[in-house]
């Protein structure tokens, strides 16, 4: 007998105010925990936003608030617009959602996003460096990808990760244009995508992933650049070349596979030196892989990152 | 109509920002909002010439000035934005973004094409300069190329720049001698 994931049969509300649950008990909050059992389904900006207080990253810098997390990001299967994405996304269907791991992997499988927020989901919070030269500074909740990983067992000769975002022009109608070769299209190769940085998210702000934000789950990957971080993800498929990204194949000469922030390599449009961390005054100084260097830089020892951008 | 045209951009700005309708990276919002129009108002103003060529509209050759002025209080504004409220005049990020951006290049060179064509756009100047005045003033072409060049090479997506691209290329065509000379053959 096929398997119906719950998400299929729960009603939508009991079933997102479990994930409220779920969310809050994994952010270890305790007013979203009451605010939850309470039984909303929703947890006020304003709440969020004084639970926050306080709220940095290791290097000190505050969390930016939930509002502008979610009011203002690049999502372009919306809109190229990145205020216009929340409204366009309002009625993205998130659930139910599968999540397809195959290729080279001895157990390939189907997760459903019960399974997924099965596994103990975490908090992270992650600088986020877009290549357009502003940041932000966002708590997410979920699984660092090796965990999942590590239950389809990859092969001896995968060798690189291609991630696939869901194709659905009829409620995304960013992706009626013709322009971008759609689906979008990332990768990491698979030691990166090994790594305990690398996240699955499936929450931000203790709280399910909103629409705008890739949900129901997506990568974040904080020593890249934004766009590596791919939303609405359908497909992992464990491959044994690089897999070319969107970026990629619509602009080979600007948008390299690895993608790392690197305030030394400038971008052929930008320059990559300083970055304007919303919420502040003036511009800061971009850090070399985004402030992860400690943890990343080993990964790339062998390689000219100049070429290879 | 000119005036009230090219000053609805810097009001909805106002607008904008007053009401609270900017977005959280507002200085972004106010670069992009005050470039675009300049770069509108500046190919409005190239606009006028070949449109009276091709269908005799001898009063719009009365708005290049008001255009190109507009346009140019655009740029200073942005201009401004850059230099002192987001990069808080560092010179050094300044320099490096010049060098590292084609993009900062281009606009700055645009920009400074067209500081001796505002100063001289007025009717002393004119009489002063004789014939020169109109060579001088022929380097809004230049600068219009670059400005263009400057929204191409900043765009992820480039199909808007092409756009103006394409247009200011026909603006630009039609006053190619041979191109004129037919033109006006024919009427």
């Amino acid at each position: 007998m096929q398997k119906i994931p719950s998400s299929a049969i729960t009603p939508e509300g009991l079933y997102l105010s479990r994930r409220a649950f779920l969310g809050a008990a994994g952010a270890l909050s305790a007013a979203a925990l009451l605010t939850a059992c309470g039984g909303g389904t929703y947890v006020s900006p304003e709440v969020l936003e004084q639970e926050a207080a306080g709220l940095t990253d290791e290097l000190g810098a505050p969390v930016n608030s939930f509002q502008a997390i979610t009011t203002y990001n690049n999502y372009y299967e919306f809109t190229t617009d990145k205020q216009g994405v929340a409204r366009l996304a309002a009625n993205f269907q998130t659930s139910p959602w599968e999540l397809e791991v195959s290729g080279l992997v001895n157990k390939p499988r189907v997760f459903a996003l019960e399974d997924l927020l099965a596994f103990e989901q975490e908090e992270r919070i992650y600088r986020l460096r877009c290549v357009e030269a502003w940041s932000m500074v966002i708590p997410w909740l979920g699984l660092p990808l090796h965990r999942l990983l590590a239950l389809v067992e990859p092969r001896p000769e995968a060798k690189y990760v291609r991630f696939e975002t869901v194709y659905r022009p009829e409620e995304m109608p960013g992706q009626k244009d013709r322009f971008y070769p759609w689906p979008y299209v990332e990768g990491l190769r698979l030691d990166e995508a090994m790594h305990d940085l690398t996240l699955l998210a499936t929450g931000l702000y203790g709280q399910t992933l909103t629409a705008q934000s890739g949900a129901p789950v997506r990568l974040v990957v904080p020593w890249k650049y934004g766009f590596k971080s791919i939303k609405a993800i359908v497909k992992i498929e464990l491959v044994d070349t690089m897999p070319t990204s969107l970026w990629m194949a619509l602009a080979p000469n600007e948008y390299g596979f690895y993608a790392n922030v690197n305030p030394e390599v400038a971008h052929p449009r930008w320059s990559q030196a300083s970055e304007r961390r919303i919420g502040e005054q003036g511009r800061r100084p971009t850090l070399m892989f985004n402030g992860y260097e400690d943890q990343v830089a080993a990964l790339y020892q062998n390689l000219d990152l100049r070429v290879n951008y | 109509m000119v005036t009230i045209g090219a000053l609805l951009p810097l009001g909805l700005i106002f607008f904008d920002a007053m009401t609270g309708r900017l977005s959280v990276n507002p200085i972004q919002d106010l670069i992009l909002r005050t470039g675009k129009p300049a770069l509108v108002l500046l190919i409005a103003s190239l606009a006028c010439t070949p449109l009276n060529l091709l269908f005799g509209w001898k009063w719009i050759m009365a708005a290049r000035k008001p255009l190109g002025l507009y346009s140019f209080g655009y740029i200073v504004l942005h201009l401004f934005l850059f230099v002192v409220v987001d990069y808080s005049l560092d010179l050094g990020l300044i320099s490096q973004a010049v060098r590292e951006k084609r993009y900062v290049l281009a606009g700055m060179a645009a920009f400074l094409l067209l500081v001796p064509l505002a100063l001289t756009s007025n009717g002393a100047a004119m009489r002063k300069l004789g014939r020169w005045w109109r060579r001088l003033h022929r380097l809004v072409y230049l600068a219009a190329i670059l400005a263009v060049l400057h929204y191409l090479w900043l765009a992820k997506v480039i199909r808007e720049p092409v756009i103006f691209g394409v247009i200011l290329l026909v603006l630009l065509a039609l006053r190619l001698p041979i191109i004129r000379r037919a033109l006006l053959r024919r009427t």
